[in-house]
């Protein structure tokens, strides 16, 4: 299959025509290639998604691979790694595989197995992560996210061993102990809420523990959703130390507050959760400082009834592959903090540098793997269930109006998203195995 | 739509004086005798005839206000209304003769109303009314003993009454 | 006012609007007989997810004399406790033609969830919800600082420069949170006294002034001393070290109360915890309200009842 996207403009603001045969980049199209219009459209790398929860196995009611797939295609997602706290836990080889199979046969994006810190998140002892690292799935990401690998020796012999398979742990830093029942931002909203808090110095306590234990083993770590200006600190100074520690933040901390919260609409629960305005300036300084190295959605899909309930008894998580796009120009772009080069950075080639995902570090260059997203940054739509293509529908952005639209995504020289319409599964997974 | 005045502050004051002589009379005397006023102008208009009572039989003007609202037919329909205090003279109105006083009888809903408060309170030996105007349009079986103005009108029409305590100024007008 | 959530919502005119009200009510229950007809027909349903035998028997009565018909739809031996959603009860109360709703429930929020859901089309009020708010509670507490201070001449007035003093398990008190917006609409200074653990975090914007002794706060001759209830399970989560250092420090014991002025209110929501939180003989002392408040209880939520129920909802 040949494409011939004509007229794209790229990230650095240059135009020009990519020709895309057999899933990579190449010099010229023949005239059998299919051709898409991208006038007026900005072509970004292909996204990757280093935080998603796809729920399969086990929770197929929130999420499966195919659902979640569709989901990260429709907004510009090609490709996505799976976080481990399914049922079973993704603890094995054997879990592992599965998912990534299910990824391949579907076809939508390349689906990335994260394999579990410890043996079914119980935070005890290490999970077979070499067998993990050595099975086909090639895991190279390990996180119990959800849950912090919070026992400090453990954490410290995660880091080590990890380092045996050149992987990177991703921490979810969350102190247990001081976030026992914790259900909002702790502060004079969740005084007034009546909701028990979860404090920053939670987040803040356990990544400065972390950072420093990396530097003591030697070894890299990747902090999960900060979400709190205090955590940027932290990390500022591991950085200017030289620990090699990389962070994300999700689009929803870059753009919604505590506020949100003010009505118990439990659309707004997500953990860590939404924090103060000025947390939110200071992660949208740190995205633009490289202080915060990438952007990942937390994904975390969740069925109405898990939702719809009082606030304390309601889910934490929010879905976001498909909105992730639009936020982060509604908060980064059209605020002028970030050009669209650093969206292709923060978006794409950093966050599959982390993943250690190969076929993203030269993006558009003949040879390399043909990932692209196409995408009407003048656009604005009223974001709405219809804009959804998951299993759930619990977002955060329903009825709020928001910039930008994917038109096209390419995975493999494959499109799954054309004339912006997501394309059905027998069209995108068609020849696969 | 212009407002007609159909009694003036003299034609009150005299309409209110024959009431009160007219209860005297129908009353034997003025034994046992309560005045019970419907808030809001119904209990100025109490007031003003326990003051005309005592003038005529020192003693006789035994006054006090019997609020409605709770006993209301139509609370469903209307925004909520705010209660008026209901305030019974010291004896009571067991074995009383009750005459409650209101502005205008007209529906016999708020009065319905009132016989419904009053039997909750105790049981009077008889329960007169007294009102400055009757326009007409009964939807209950209940008839005024004492009318200061019996005052044709049609449904689209509306009495003002306006007191000088509550209003600043003395007449009923019809528009 | 379609619902009664929270005690932030009320104005200064409509809180004395429905203390007012709950005057008048007050007289029913001086009466021979002590019912109105006025929420006849009317279905009030008792929504009790966590026990509390005072609030809802408070709220029946209430119905009750207002002459509404009373479900009494508790957790216990419920489709509640088998796990039924908030959302199913609340659409089954619905599909029985509730007109209002009193709700107690464990979790912060859930009346406003219920209230603006859709689930169902009833005037909702807040009977306690987790550690958020008690409205009707603080509603009865300043009717009873209203009567003491003011007796028969009370409607219409607020409690301007009242001074009041809320002491104990602040973090966790709905009581204390109603209260406080209450009371500073109304024009009262309310100060907090607690151990720092027992303090919300971030008060500064809130009306009052926070403190850890009672003793000075005691000196200082308040108008009304409020003693909320320590809950046992506080006791077990290291927020004090012990019941015994909690009563010696916050507890209104009788040398305490010997020290107050004769006219000072010493107030409790009940259920007490004597010889913790209050001494028998604070409890018992001619000070105490704590009867009254029961009493007044019922005309508040009457006022409340029938405030949200009568009425179009134009």
């Amino acid at each position: 299959m040949s494409l011939l996207v004509r007229g794209a403009t790229l990230p650095d603001g240059s135009r020009r025509d990519l020709s895309i045969a057999d899933g990579r980049f190449v010099e010229s199209s023949d005239a059998s290639a299919t051709v898409i219009d991208a006038d007026g459209l900005l072509a970004l790398p292909g996204l990757v998604d280093l935080h998603t929860h796809l729920r399969e196995p086990g929770f197929e009611q929130s999420e499966t691979v195919l659902t979640g797939s569709r989901a990260a295609a429709a907004g510009g997602y090609t490709a996505v790694f799976a976080m481990a706290n399914t049922s079973p836990v993704q603890d094995t080889a054997g879990v592992v595989e599965q998912v990534q199979s299910l990824g391949e046969r579907h076809g939508y994006v390349t689906v990335r197995p994260i394999g579990a810190v410890t043996v079914g998140l119980a935070g005890e002892r290490l999970a077979e992560i070499g067998a993990m690292a050595q099975s086909r799935a090639r895991v190279r990401v390990f996180s119990d996210d959800g849950h912090c690998v919070h026992d400090p020796l453990l954490m410290r012999r995660a880091l080590e061993y990890v380092t045996t398979f050149g992987g990177v742990v991703a921490q979810h830093a969350q102190e247990p102990r001081l976030t026992i029942g914790a259900q909002l931002n702790e502060g004079a909203l969740s005084s007034e809420l009546g909701l028990a808090g979860w404090p920053a110095v939670a987040e803040e306590s356990i990544i400065a523990r972390d950072v420093l234990l990396a530097q003591h083993v030697g070894a890299r770590l990747h902090v999960c959703h900060v979400s709190t200006a205090g955590s940027v600190e932290v990390i500022r100074w591991a950085k200017a130390r030289g620990i090699r520690v990389t962070a994300e933040v999700t689009p929803h901390h870059l753009l919604l507050t505590e506020e949100l919260a003010r009505g118990y609409d439990s659309r707004f629960k997500v953990n860590p959760p939404l924090r103060r305005d000025e947390d939110v300036v200071a992660l949208r300084e740190a995205l633009a400082d490289g202080t915060i190295d990438i952007v990942a959605t937390d994904h975390a899909p969740h069925p109405v009834e898990a939702k719809e309930c009082a606030w304390d008894e309601a889910a934490n998580g929010m879905v976001g592959l498909e909105s992730a796009l639009s936020v982060v120009q509604a908060a980064v772009v059209d605020t002028g903090l970030l050009e669209w080069s650093d969206v292709a950075r923060v978006m794409s080639s950093t966050p599959a540098a982390i993943g250690l995902l190969a076929g993203y570090d030269s993006p558009f260059s003949v040879g390399s793997p043909a990932h692209v997203t196409l995408v009407d940054p003048t656009a604005h739509r009223s974001f709405s269930t219809a804009d959804l293509h998951g299993k759930s529908v619990n977002s955060p952005y329903l009825g709020r109006d928001l910039p930008g639209r994917v038109i096209a995504t390419v995975h493999e020289g494959r499109p799954t998203v054309l004339d912006g319409v997501l394309l059905a599964p027998e069209q995108v997974g068609a020849d696969r195995v | 739509m212009t407002a007609r005045a159909v009694l003036q502050q003299a034609d009150i004051a005299r309409a209110l004086t024959r009431i009160s002589h007219e209860i005297l009379e129908s009353n034997r005397g003025s034994s046992d005798l309560v005045i019970l006023g419907v808030p809001t102008r119904g209990v100025l208009l109490a007031e003003r005839i326990g003051r005309i009572l005592d003038d005529i039989e020192p003693g006789a003007g035994t006054v006090g206000s019997l609020d409605v609202t709770m006993y209301r037919d139509d609370l469903a329909r209307n925004p909520t209304r705010a209660p008026a205090p209901t305030e019974i003279p010291a004896g009571g109105i067991d074995g009383k003769t009750v005459v409650l006083v209101d502005d205008v009888l007209y529906s016999g809903r708020t009065i319905r109303a009132a016989l419904d408060a009053l039997s909750d309170l105790g049981r009077p030996r008889a329960v007169r009314l007294a009102v400055l105007v009757d326009r007409g349009h009964r939807e209950l079986p209940i008839r005024a003993d004492f009318v200061g103005k019996n005052l044709p009108t049609s449904a689209d029409e509306r009495i003002n009454v306006r007191l000088v305590e509550l209003d600043g100024s003395e007449e009923v007008t019809i528009q | 006012m379609r619902h009664l959530l929270s005690t932030a919502d009320l104005s200064r005119d409509a809180a004395i609007t429905m203390l007012d009200l709950a005057e008048d009510m007050a007289d029913v229950a001086t009466r021979e007989v002590k019912k109105l007809p006025t929420l006849r027909g009317r279905t009030v349903v008792n929504l009790f997810f966590e026990d509390s035998t005072r609030t809802r028997v408070s709220f029946e009565l209430a119905a009750k004399r207002l002459s509404a018909d009373v479900i009494n739809f508790s957790a216990k031996g419920s489709s509640v406790s088998k796990g039924e959603s908030l959302k199913d009860t609340a659409q089954t109360l619905a599909a029985m033609g509730a007109d209002g709703v009193v709700i107690r429930h464990s979790a912060s929020g859930a009346p406003r969830v219920l209230a603006e859901s859709g689930w169902i089309d009833a005037g909702v009020v807040n009977a306690g919800d987790g550690t958020h708010e008690h409205p009707t509670q603080a509603l009865l507490d300043a009717f009873t600082m209203r009567r003491r201070l003011h007796g028969n001449a009370s409607r219409g007035k607020g409690l301007d420069g009242v001074r009041v003093v809320i002491v104990g398990d602040i973090l966790h008190s709905r009581v204390a949170r109603s209260n406080v917006w209450l009371l500073a609409t109304l024009g009262a200074e309310v100060s907090l006294v607690a151990p720092a653990t027992l303090l919300p975090v971030s008060t500064s914007e809130w009306p009052v002034t926070v403190g850890y002794d009672l003793d000075a706060a005691i000196a200082d001759a308040p108008d009304v001393v409020m003693m909320l209830r320590i809950q046992a399970e506080r006791m077990n989560a290291a927020f004090f070290p012990s019941a015994r250092e909690y009563s010696r420090e916050w507890g209104l014991d009788d040398e305490r109360v010997a020290r107050l002025p004769a006219d000072t209110m010493v107030m409790h929501p009940g259920p007490m915890n004597r010889g913790l939180e209050i001494s028998a003989g604070a409890a018992d002392s001619p000070r105490s309200t704590v009867l009254e408040q029961v009493a007044n209880g019922v005309s508040i939520r009457m006022a409340v009842l029938y405030h949200l129920l009568s009425g179009s909802d134009s």
